[in-house]
């Protein structure tokens, strides 16, 4: 079992609804958000291109924030979701610093809090709360072992990027371009 | 199970009617938008609101919400909504304020003071302004009462236009959701139109499934939009001259023989007049106009023909543009008649809505005068109220018999929503009685006599959704909680209203539940069964989702087909066929001034909802980097925006330096500028785009409200006003 997700970058319009919809459904408080909107524009009037991308932690195999966590409160969980034991965690905010994608922050309560790929609605054999949301249906998330998995099979069949692949960090979201 | 006319009724309900305690989740629809998705309000294990999601069996969000729609809990708990009743007092020292009022007193005043209005000016002297589910109650009361005056801006400051201009093209307006077949369609052509940016939940979610079948997207529009970035053509095209380019594809398509032939000789009226009529209108003479080259012009027209019959020239929705926007729609709809996408599939489908019957009520007394009257004539061919003629018809006017006297406004933030904002006030101000019912404290609950806190949709019952789609449906919205302060639901504050002035009988049920259940029970369901599913299909009785081939239609149009040549429209003294007028340009040092929508917000009641400003806060001005540069500006600078009248935005604004506008033209997102400090979030944030467009260009046919010919230039600084003293 190996939990990833392709967002679809032809699809996605920006809405951030996958923000608001994490939001509610894991009590995210106002000011705070596990997953985000970077919109990328390239070139000049009228030759233009644009991107939009709904990021979040990429729940990387080498993970930089759980090798340097000191009390061991980040850990990678089954299926390779890369958590935080909230007791366990002293907020020092050394994850915060090491991970390349900004994904972490720390909660008003003191522990350091990111995306879980919902795993509580996984449990329920349910989505994600973003990928049950987005109305484009941009999002694809499944088991990345499973060569049948609709996640698989999409990113064998379309041209994908990865971001920051040169910190090595071998991430677990794929952009199709 | 008839309630006494006079007496009060109770509000709970009786007998078999569960309470909202009693579900973990309700059913609802949305009240963020006009869409009104059908979700589920989640509740957690203490039984407070969590989460809204959408309900799969609904056809207008499919089991998706939009981010407002998920945002929508926001509306429920922001601390800043009305909380009670208010009455406007003066104090000792001569200054007006607010003081809160029993429910009894504040619709004891209501009822008093249109009273009068009625007994020394006449019922006729009453007008409602609404938008959302209130307007159905309050509606009913005013009909009661006897008067017609009501208005929704939804109409002539936005989609009445459209509605005028496929009137008179196929007898057939396309309400709402629009009846657009993209799930389906080879080729969708926004001209205006941001769908991605408006979250007008379906077309997105089918635009979205369109791109994944590879159709083809060509988007006119001024800025690289979002749909513009997801399109094969973008036509960066000069504001104001999309007539130009209609007309020019209507050329190409008749002069390269392009168009449905079949479909165009069996339906439609007035071919020859139109070829005839385009014959001039080149490629090469728009290029002159819009700045769209003549070969992409071809190729686009080309590509739409390819795909036809499943090619969709989308309508949009806020048309008001230019003053000519009902010819404007026209061409749009001429355009899908030559192509032969009208009633056809991946084209426009035929929709079914639900046949629902209402509540029985005494008839309605005919009004001897309606705002139609002081329009003299003109606007003959608005088939709704004009939310601005109420507001003409309530300025006094000795060639008038009787100017309106008393206003109620449920739900509409009319100083914001009207263009204008001076008049609006003046309007106000000759008012006898206004009476402001909303959640929150917008700007006009400012100039009430009496504000009602009404609940928010997630702590309320209100009338069935009944709205066209593929299918006929029904939707219950149910209350979740119960409603926090001292809020209540219309249909509760309408009927007391209705029994203290003597209409009891046109509210015959004791209470909304047994209201709804009768309804219900009508077409073979039950409130309890609403309440289980929340949306229910009723099933379309026909095969007839789209046109059979070679059948016969009549079309609802004088000649009975689709009138390319509009015979109703030369009726009343106008063009029958369309034609491009050259609308006024920026000064020197001014910039065409466009408004549009940002996916997390909608009008301008989210701007304070907190789950909403977290995703969006402030709008910002976009700003083309030639322009930025010519002007020194660097990005989140705040600058203020002044228009060609004068007219200075009260807040200051930040620039977005972005290649995505052009250069002779900003852009802003509708909704804030918020200048009521009890809205704390929006209060400040933003500049308002209402304060700036005091040009309106009106159509001469249905009355709409172009707003689109102002033009705003920059100002480092706010002048400040000298004053003398001595």
């Amino acid at each position: 079992m190996r939990y990833a997700m392709a967002i679809d970058t032809k699809k996605c319009v920006g809405c951030s609804d996958c923000v608001v919809a994490c939001q509610t459904e894991n009590l995210v408080p106002h000011g705070y958000a596990r997953d985000w909107i970077v919109e990328v524009t390239d070139g000049t009037y009228p030759q233009l291109e644009l991107e939009y991308r709904s990021e979040r932690c990429n729940h990387c195999d080498n993970a930089p924030c759980v090798r340097c966590c000191p009390t061991g409160a980040s850990f990678i969980s089954e299926g390779g979701i890369v958590k935080v034991e909230h007791d366990k965690c002293i907020g020092c905010g050394a994850c915060i610093t090491a991970c390349p994608y900004d994904a972490r922050f720390v909660h008003p309560e003191g522990y350091v809090d990111k995306c879980t790929f919902c795993d509580h609605r996984l449990e329920q054999g349910q989505d994600p709360a973003c990928v049950a949301v987005c109305p484009t249906k941009c999002l694809y998330f499944g088991d990345m072992d499973d060569p049948n998995s609709e996640v698989s099979l999409v990113v064998k069949k379309r041209k994908f990027k990865t971001l920051i692949p040169e910190a090595g960090t071998e991430p677990q979201l794929y952009f199709l371009i | 199970m008839f309630a006494n006319n006079n007496k009060q009724t109770k509000v709970v309900p009786k007998g078999p009617f569960k309470l909202p305690s009693d579900f973990s989740r309700t059913p609802t629809y949305c009240e963020v938008c006009f869409w009104k998705c059908a979700g589920w309000i989640y509740k957690n294990d203490k039984g407070e609101v969590q989460k809204i999601i959408g309900n799969d069996d609904d056809p207008n969000s499919n089991g998706r919400f939009c981010p407002r729609g998920t945002g929508g809990v926001g509306m429920y708990y922001d601390e800043d909504r009305l909380k009670t009743p208010l009455i406007r007092v003066t104090d000792k020292y001569g200054n007006q304020t607010f003081e809160k009022a029993s429910w009894e007193e504040a619709l004891g005043l209501i009822s008093k003071r249109l009273q009068k209005v009625i007994d020394v000016h006449g019922s006729e002297c009453i007008a409602l302004f609404t938008h959302g589910s209130g307007g159905k109650y309050f509606g009913n009361l005013v009909k009661s009462l006897g008067s017609h005056n009501i208005a929704a801006p939804s109409y002539a400051q936005c989609r009445g236009p459209r509605e005028v201009g496929f009137i008179a093209t196929f007898g057939d307006g396309l309400s709402s959701p629009e009846p657009t077949d993209i799930r389906d369609t080879r080729c969708l052509v926004l001209i205006g139109s941001h769908i991605g940016e408006n979250m007008h939940n379906g077309q997105v979610q089918e635009m979205s499934e369109a791109i994944d079948k590879g159709a083809t997207i060509i988007t006119v529009d001024p800025r690289f939009s979002t749909a513009a970035s997801k399109s094969k053509f973008w036509l960066p095209i000069k504001p104001a001259t999309d007539m130009a380019l209609l007309l020019a594809w209507m050329n190409v398509i008749i002069e390269e023989d392009l168009y449905d032939r079949k479909y165009v000789e069996k339906y439609t009226y007035g071919f020859g007049q139109l070829k005839a009529h385009v014959k001039s209108m080149t490629p090469e003479w728009a290029y002159g106009i819009t700045t769209i080259k003549p070969d992409v012009i071809r190729a686009t027209a080309r590509e739409m023909a390819h795909a036809s019959p499943a090619v969709i020239v989308h309508p949009g929705r806020h048309v008001t543009w230019y003053g000519d926007d009902t010819q404007r729609l026209r061409a749009v709809a001429m355009l899908n008649a030559l192509l032969g996408s009208w009633g056809r599939r991946g084209g426009f489908y035929i929709p079914d809505k639900a046949k629902v019957p209402g509540v029985p009520h005494p008839p309605y007394a005919k009004p001897t005068r309606t705002w139609r009257d002081a329009m003299k004539g003109k606007y003959e061919l608005a088939d709704l109220a004009l939310a601005n003629g109420v507001c003409d018809a309530t300025i006094p006017d000795a060639s008038l018999g009787c100017s309106i006297k008393a206003w109620i406004v449920n739900g509409t933030n009319l100083v914001t929503t009207l263009p204008e904002t001076e008049k609006t006030i003046a309007a106000i101000k000759s008012l006898e009685f206004i009476a402001v019912i909303d959640t929150m404290p917008m700007e006009i609950t400012g100039y009430a006599d009496v504000v009602l806190p009404e609940c928010t949709y997630i702590e309320r019952y209100d009338s069935l959704r009944v709205t066209q789609h593929r299918e006929p449906t029904i939707t219950l919205r149910m209350p979740a909680v119960e409603p926090k302060y001292d809020s209540k639901p219309a249909w509760w504050m309408a009927k007391q209203l209705a029994n203290k002035m003597g209409k009891g009988d046109y509210f015959p049920f004791d209470s909304i539940e047994e209201e709804l259940d009768w309804q219900l029970k009508e077409v073979g369901s039950s409130l309890e069964e609403m309440q289980r599913i929340g949306v229910k299909n009723l099933k379309r009785p026909y095969d007839d989702l789209y046109f059979k081939d070679d059948e016969d239609i009549e079309f609802n149009t004088n000649t009975g087909k689709i009138e390319l040549y509009s015979t109703s429209l030369e009726e009343y003294g106008f063009d029958p066929m369309p034609k491009y007028t050259a609308h006024p340009e920026p000064p020197e040092g001014y910039y065409r001034l466009i408004y549009g929508r940002a996916p997390m917000h909608t009008f301008s009641r989210t701007a304070n909802n907190p789950n909403l400003t977290d995703l969006m806060h402030e709008n910002v001005v976009w700003v083309n980097p030639k322009v930025a540069k010519e002007w020194g500006f660097v990005n989140n600078q705040e600058i203020y925006l002044q228009n060609q009248d004068g007219a200075i935005a009260t807040f200051p604004i930040k620039i977005r330096v972005t290649e995505r506008i052009r250069w002779d033209s900003v852009y802003m997102v509708h909704g804030f500028g918020h200048a009521n400090r009890k809205l704390s979030r929006a209060y400040g944030k933003g500049a308002s785009d209402s304060e700036l467009i005091t040009k309106v260009m009106m159509d001469p046919i249905m009355g709409g409200t172009g707003m689109r010919g102002n033009f705003v230039t920059f100002l480092t600084s706010k002048p400040v006003k000298e004053e003398a003293k001595s």
